[in-house]
């Protein structure tokens, strides 16, 4: 078949007599973990390229921002990464805070920390069985959400909600945390250490994972750049770039900690790149047990969230990459424009680079290890 | 990111695989195994069966309440500020006149079709007039039972 126009978005041109062919992966593909349309030109069953179509859930945050007063912006920030609605409450928390001028006490930035620390492990956890899933492991799916129902439990009794948070506040949060919040992360760090050794015999040196992953949807570091990848993407490709580490927000720059990195960028790397960070969020969990402070305030300011008018950018390290807020404020509670700069959209833009050569089953491979929440391409 | 290796070499690597494969696998089913000889280690929930010891957490955001008294009075004094706070109009504070001609609360109409229960407007309340209560089955047949007025009584002026 000779080729004269190519659907949109297609741009590879080649010689061959081999007939190419077209297929559709989603709008309701279960690997595409959501309503993301995957547009593949196929030889064989071999990918030459792909075209992503985004915009199935496309709700106009930035736009609905714009008449909404800022706690409103907050609740609704839940709504973009729902595996990290607690560090996006955070991405937006500190903004304000840059345009109101004001910091928190000591004790809020320990709950702060403590609280996305554990918002990452239950991030990479649903990476660890969406992985283990899409390979078809169904086992995996259930161990990784057994530990994340226990972060769930802990977040839904200091926040109110499992998911949708709606917790940290320009000048402190909604709430102190309870008593028993300490002993509690304590229990589960125990148990957890336990799990994670299941984890790792049970996955990482599985050889189906590792025939299935090694080598699979390379990414090189001069592409990760070029894309702007972030978080664990990039540093499996060999970057070592962490905000915590790099422009440390709240109290990342006194606690310790490494950032894991790889040097291939393939998927297996990508994989135990997350596996690393799990350690190393519990490292900083137990540090920040040991350190939290008993007593003390723990808000700074309470009630109105009024900015002055200009500009003002946060970023923050979620557990899927960097998560900007930039809010152009007019004077008083509701801004002018809010614009969110999200980790999982250069994330599946870079894609179209990884799967080329690669059969559909690799892609299912690599769409799990970029660990792409679709709400919060779409927005 | 081919490597070149030596057909001696790929053998070799191939025999050494046909060992450590399936050892991989007998650990991941260790695991399996572990399981289940250890019943204790199970952490799924009986939901229906366990209901009458299944209580939600102080701070858990159901549907929207009144915070009344034992004689049905509410604190509510129609000021509004929980309308202006909700993010999706779920709340309408339709206030009344009393006898003395002062502003007071007629009716607190609640749609909880379209409640998100961010808690917003119990963090707006001034007067710690409404919470957020910790039922949690709250699916329903008929769809005109989820608008709903929230006080018992007319405002107490």
């Amino acid at each position: 078949m000779s080729m004269t126009q190519l659907p949109p978005g297609f741009k590879i041109t080649r010689e061959s007599n081999t007939e190419e062919f077209f297929v559709n992966m989603g709008p309701q593909h279960p690997s595409t973990h959501g309503a993301l349309r995957l547009a593949l030109r196929m030889d064989g069953e071999t990918i030459i390229e792909l075209v992503p179509h985004f915009g199935y859930i496309h709700r106009g945050m930035e736009k609905q921002a714009e008449s909404m007063t800022y706690l409103q912006y907050i609740a609704m920030s839940d709504r973009q990464d729902y595996l990290t609605a607690i560090q996006n409450n955070l991405g937006v928390a500190l903004a304000l805070e840059k345009g109101m001028n004001i910091g928190v006490p000591e004790r809020q930035e320990y709950i702060r920390v403590m609280l996305c620390e554990l918002g990452r492990i239950a991030s990479h956890l649903v990476f660890f069985g969406c992985f283990g899933g899409d390979l078809g492991g169904q086992t995996c799916l259930l161990f990784g959400f057994k530990e994340r129902e226990m972060i769930h439990d802990i977040l839904e009794e200091v926040t109110g909600s499992r998911l949708t948070t709606n917790f940290f506040r320009p000048g402190g949060s909604r709430f102190d945390v309870p008593e028993n919040f300490i002993p509690r992360v304590k229990s589960f760090l125990d148990h957890m250490e336990d799990s994670m050794k299941d984890y790792e015999r049970f996955l990482s040196k599985n050889i189906i994972v590792q025939e299935r992953s090694i080598g699979i949807g390379i990414l090189s570091k001069e592409d990760a750049i070029a894309y702007g990848c972030s978080g664990p993407v990039l540093r499996a490709s060999g970057i070592d770039f962490d905000v915590r580490k790099n422009n440390p927000y709240s109290i990342y720059s006194q606690l310790e900690f490494d950032v894991p990195t790889a040097r291939n960028g393939d998927c297996y790397d990508r994989y135990n790149v997350r596996i690393a960070e799990i350690h190393e969020s519990m490292r900083i969990l137990r540090q920040c047990v040991g350190k939290f402070p008993a007593e003390g305030p723990w808000r700074s300011k309470e009630k109105p969230v009024k900015l002055a008018a200009g500009r003002y950018y946060s970023e923050i390290e979620t557990a899927k990459g960097l998560y900007g807020t930039y809010v152009v404020a007019a004077a008083g509670d509701k801004p002018y424009r809010i614009h969110t700069r999200g980790p999982s959209f250069p994330h599946i833009a870079a894609l179209n680079k990884m799967v080329q050569g690669h059969t559909v089953s690799d892609l299912v491979t690599i769409m799990a290890t970029l660990d792409p929440v679709i709400p919060e391409i779409d927005r | 990111m081919t490597e070149r290796i030596t057909t001696k070499q790929y053998i070799k690597r191939y025999l050494k695989r046909c060992i450590t494969g399936p050892w991989s696998l007998m650990c991941g089913l260790s695991v399996t195994l572990k399981y289940f000889f250890n019943p204790k280690r199970i952490v799924t929930e009986q939901y229906p069966e366990n209901r009458k010891t299944l209580k939600m957490h102080e701070r858990y955001r159901g549907r929207l309440q009144m915070v009344e008294d034992a004689d049905g009075n509410n604190h509510c004094t129609a000021c509004g500020m929980c309308e202006r706070a909700c993010p999706n109009a779920s709340i309408n504070v339709q206030p009344t006149k009393n006898i003395a001609g002062k502003k007071v609360l007629g009716r607190y109409v609640y749609h909880f079709a379209s409640c998100t229960q961010c808690g917003l407007c119990v963090e707006a309340c001034p007067f710690g007039a409404i919470r957020m209560c910790q039922e949690f089955e709250v699916a329903t047949t008929d769809s005109s039972t989820l608008e709903m007025i929230l006080n018992k009584k007319e405002g107490q002026g």
